[in-house]
């Protein structure tokens, strides 16, 4: 092996995503909900989320704290049962609903068909158990095998992740590992079963920039070798843009606006997604003032009646008739391009090129 | 730039002795947090400090606010040397250099108002401002883009920016000259980011303030430094202008760092040549011999074997304006990727 | 490993001696003069003199305790001068009330207080932990409810109370249990366990309602905040059953500080175990102190002192070594 590993220049245009088509697809999101009761109130984490994936896919949900995009992934994972939320709406997986699905049969795909990773890995691994055994542990649940086949399995992951000299790491603590190596042992444990459909919560925020690179690449690559789905949840634009094929774009628990990944960055539909875009420093942008979205994110204890981002929204004036504050828009998709807006495409246009 | 420089670090250490145990004496080992920093910073300007976690950029930036004692060198502001000051001198130093903190509630008392955490510097340091301490209050509340009116809140009653803005209308209200920024703006949302980053230049731009920003947000770096120094393993590898250090980065760290930001434009993200560093962070107990970077340096491999030998056994000069830490910088990232 | 238990049995005798030391110097210091206790009746000067160079009262004070020292690691003589007699090793002195070896005190003491310790100890760590981790389980539900109020009365009801009230219930009323008796003080004697654990239940029961409530909001706050961390969310994430996420991820977790209660308790319970000794009327090491402090009767209440000091600083190194065994992360240092 060599030092270098750079990545190929230039992916082939393929990977761009389709939109899929609603019938039988292979993760199949509807009007999606998720509200949880509180002493100040009813907090609407989630409404009514709509999306779908395909295998080899791979989706980036978007959103600042606060949007939903965790609580999404948690009621996907099924994670939601038990405790008081409220989780309505369908979320079809290979023919099973996710949403009224029990608990016994959710823990059948758990780990098997769909597979989880999180954002901190050393608070996500065990303290108190080898890495090694955590990740066969994972293969157990769902494989009928002996402990020593196990053990070959979770080794043999590790190598794949990238974790050198595996057999010796196998029996080693979590906090005898660097965090970038515990991100690849949760990837592990979350791999082992080949699932078809993986859910990455902000995979990378806790790690430095060079091993997220590492992260990153590992989980494209593994990706391609299982054909599996990927969802990505993250905050950060330039994640979405290095691995994604489609994004969602989340705001006040809604997608705004979602696409494939080109079209979300270059023909940009709504004012929150744009607005996010502009707020950001990049590593060509001359300096001067950056473009802060105004204003605070809206209380999920008491949403407003129209649009959940007119209140922060500077085109808001634009639609006309106050039709922003008093009606909330639907969600609009053309060729796959979803928005959640008022304002019309040739509006869109201007505001984007008003900056 | 030296002859107005308002801050000037000069070869500055701190080793943390690792704790021996019964049978082993103290001191013995030490962890080189920082090891032989030196950068000077001029009036009005701002250094970002990058690297990645463990490579000393805080303990550089507490050691320059005192919170933290160096084990070695100098801290010369305004040309003399804070370093070793202790006791009435390290008080009335401490108007001189505040700081800022990645998370601001933390940083903040709960059970105080915002108005009595302002005043605290103020009230630490017996200033009365002319016309009572509590207008010089409000005066702050709204320079940092809050309201009079906000005096009697409480922390928790303000979102994450706010409290930011708050800690910010602290670490001003002694008109200190340099400001020393942790990490400020990493616990905050893409769009809260930029109102902060825009509310430190506005200050800066008013009052000609210098700061020390530390981020690992290199394009939050790159957009409010006007000289960046790259940290790794305690040592500044290179340092230089904001334009040319990121236009035209030297150093093989430096180059691996930069290309390894994601890019929030996917066309440009296909066609970025990545260098990717292999491996870990080398334990700071034990750095490698020679050049600290040189485990992990994509460079080494494409070497012969003299000239691995100077990285293994001589330690590169110290990062300077001029050249990077590095023997045998000088291969551009498009060369180092040609090597594949 | 072996560098730790050698460490810690330095520090061990270092304690010993320490606490020797004070409980000497207390003693000493104190109002009682076992002298004239002993000489009984009628005392005269002369007498009272006497009693005091054959309780060996007539040295120095350091002489005192150096002698009494020397005889935890030799066989050492006592007595008045003329009148000696071996004390064989380990000696803990005369008795200053009996003339009895203190170690033979111990011996038949010791037993009544390891009867009531560790069967209290069982029941009210098997009770705490489980309905601590049964409301953890049901949080806000109405057994958790039930269980937090039920351990709230416990924890403020003294001994006393509850041992007389169960002692009145069972015994005098409804006749259930046997008056404890002082013929069974251990599982393996003639009459079976079965008789001993029916003649301690009681004071173990009363013991056990004041100590489980610790446990029970011990262990309930400690599942919670367990229940709630990332790895129990990844243990679920990987389809694991119910069970295996709240034992063999949760509890393992979330135990530790119900052990180090577990260790601060287990050198407490000597101290506790003296009302309720008094209360039933059990002659262990509580009930024999007490009136040996009473009676000025000094090498018992310094032997007694000391193995409660001895108790205290071998469960903590239990403790230790309990915690390298659940949290691997501890064996590191």
């Amino acid at each position: 092996m060599t030092q270098l590993q750079p990545s190929p220049a230039g992916q082939p245009a393929t990977r761009t995503a389709q939109p899929a088509t609603r019938t039988g697809a292979f993760l199949d999101v509807r009007n999606l909900s998720v509200k949880f009761p509180t002493d100040d109130g009813l907090v609407s984490a989630v409404n009514g989320m709509d999306f779908s994936l395909e295998r080899g896919q791979t989706l980036g949900i978007v959103g600042e704290s606060g949007s939903g995009k965790s609580v999404t992934s948690q009621a996907l994972m099924g994670l939601l049962k038990g405790t008081s939320a409220r989780v309505t709406g369908q979320a079809l997986f290979q023919g099973k609903d996710l949403v009224t699905l029990p608990e016994s049969g959710m823990r059948q795909l758990r780990g098997r068909n769909i597979g989880m990773i999180f954002q901190d890995p050393l608070s996500a691994l065990h303290p108190f158990y080898t890495v090694g055994h955590q990740i066969a542990e994972a293969y157990l649940v769902h494989n009928k095998a002996s402990k020593k086949q196990a053990r070959t399995a979770a080794v043999d992951m590790l190598g794949r992740v990238g974790i050198p000299s595996p057999e010796q790491r196998y029996d080693e603590y979590p906090h005898h590992f660097s965090g970038g190596m515990r991100q690849r042992a949760m990837i592990a444990m979350a791999l082992i079963c080949e699932p078809e459909l993986l859910i990455a919560d902000e995979p990378t925020t806790a790690l430095d920039v060079t091993v997220q690179a590492q992260i990153l690449d590992l989980m494209s690559e593994l990706q391609e070798e299982t054909n599996s789905a990927l969802i990505l949840i993250t905050h950060d634009l330039g994640v979405v843009a290095e691995i994604c094929d489609s994004v969602l774009v989340m705001y006040g628990g809604q997608c705004v606006e979602s696409g494939p990944v080109d079209e979300i960055f270059y023909d940009t539909q709504h004012p929150y997604t744009l607005g996010l875009l502009k707020s950001m420093p990049t590593l060509s942008s001359s300096s001067g003032r950056l473009n802060p979205i105004p204003g605070q994110p809206p209380s999920l204890l008491d949403l407003p009646k129209g649009c959940i981002f007119s209140a922060r929204c500077e085109y808001a004036a634009l639609a006309g008739d106050g039709v922003c504050a008093s009606q909330r828009p639907e969600l609009v998709v053309e060729d796959g391009h979803g928005k959640r807006c008022h304002l019309r495409g040739p509006q869109i246009v201007t505001i984007r090129n008003t900056r | 730039m030296d002859t107005q420089a308002i801050l000037q670090v000069e070869n500055l250490q701190k080793h943390f002795p690792i704790k021996g145990g019964l049978f082993s004496p103290k001191g013995s080992k030490t962890v080189k947090a920082v090891d032989g920093v030196s950068f000077s910073l001029a009036r009005g300007q701002t250094l970002g400090l990058v690297g990645e976690s463990g490579c000393g950029k805080s303990t550089t930036g507490r050691m320059v606010a005192r919170l933290m004692d160096p084990t070695g060198g100098r801290i010369l502001i305004d040309g003399v040397d804070i370093s070793q000051l202790g006791g009435r001198d390290l008080y009335n130093f401490r108007r001189k250099v505040q700081m800022i903190f990645q998370d601001p509630f933390a940083s903040l008392n709960p059970r105080q108002t915002v108005g009595t955490a302002i005043a605290a510097p103020m009230l630490a340091q017996k200033i009365n401002p002319a016309g009572g301490l509590k207008s010089r209050v409000k005066e702050l509340l709204e320079q940092v883009g809050l309201k009079p009116e906000h005096y009697n809140r409480f922390p928790h009653e303000f979102s994450g920016g706010q409290r930011q803005r708050v800690g910010i209308a602290r670490a001003i209200s002694l008109n200190p000259s340099v400001i020393v920024c942790d990490e400020p703006v990493s616990a905050l949302d893409v769009s809260v980011q930029a109102q902060v980053v825009n509310l430190l230049q506005e200050i800066q731009r008013d009052t000609g303030v210098a700061y020390i920003f530390i981020a690992h947000d290199l394009s939050v770096v790159r957009h409010i430094s006007h000289e960046v120094a790259v940290m790794y393993l305690g040592k500044i590898v290179e340092q230089g202008p904001r334009e040319d250090l990121f236009r035209d980065p030297r150093h093989p760290y430096t180059q691996a760092l930069l290309s390894a930001v994601p890019l929030p434009d996917p066309r440009a993200a296909r066609q970025q040549q990545k260098i990717r560093l292999r491996g870990d962070l080398p334990s700071p107990a034990n750095p490698p011999s020679g050049c600290v970077f040189r485990t992990r340096c994509p460079l080494f491999g494409t070497l012969g074997v003299e000239q691995q030998q100077r990285c293994i056994s001589d330690i590169p000069l110290p990062a300077s304006a001029a050249a990077p830490a590095c023997h045998h910088a000088g291969l551009d990232s498009a060369a180092l990727a040609g090597v594949q | 490993m072996i560098r730790f238990i050698f460490r810690r049995t330095g520090s061990l005798i270092l304690l010993l001696v320490a606490v020797s030391f004070i409980t000497f110097t207390l003693f000493q210091l104190g109002p009682a003069d076992p002298a004239s206790a002993a000489c009984g009746q009628e005392c005269t000067p002369e007498r009272v003199a006497e009693a005091r160079v054959a309780l060996g009262m007539d040295h120095p004070f350091l002489i005192q305790y150096i002698d009494y020292m020397r005889g935890l690691v030799s066989p050492r003589m006592i007595g008045a001068p003329g009148a000696e007699s071996i004390c064989q090793w380990p000696c803990l002195g005369k008795s200053f009330q009996t003339n009895e070896n203190v170690s033979d005190i111990i011996a038949r003491s010791l037993p009544y207080t390891l009867s009531m310790a560790v069967g209290a100890l069982v029941l009210w760590t098997v009770s705490g932990v489980g309905l601590g981790l049964l409301a953890a389980l049901r949080k806000g539900s109405a057994t958790d409810k039930f269980i937090v109020g039920a351990a709230s009365v416990g924890v403020s009801l003294p001994i006393p109370v509850t041992g007389l009230f169960l002692l009145l219930v069972f015994v005098n009323q409804l006749h259930l249990l046997p008056f404890t008796t002082n013929e069974i003080n251990s599982p393996f004697g003639p009459q079976g366990p079965w008789a001993w654990v029916l003649n301690y239940l009681l004071p173990w029961v009363a013991l056990a309602v004041l100590f489980s409530a610790a446990y029970i909001r011990v262990t309930r706050t400690n599942m919670i905040e367990t229940f709630s961390e990332d790895f129990i969310r990844t243990a679920r994430a990987k389809g694991l059953a119910p069970r295996t996420v709240t034992f063999k991820h949760g509890v393992r977790a979330g135990i530790t500080p119900v052990v180090t209660m577990l260790g601060m308790d287990i050198g407490l319970l000597l101290g506790g175990a003296v009302l309720t000794e008094q209360i039933f009327s059990v002659p262990g090491l509580g009930f024999t102190a007490v009136r040996a402090a009473i009676s000025g009767d000094l090498p018992v209440t310094m032997a007694i002192t000391m193995l409660a000091a001895f108790f205290v600083i071998v469960a903590n190194v239990v403790v230790d070594l309990a915690y390298a065994a659940i949290d691997p992360r501890v064996r590191l240092q």
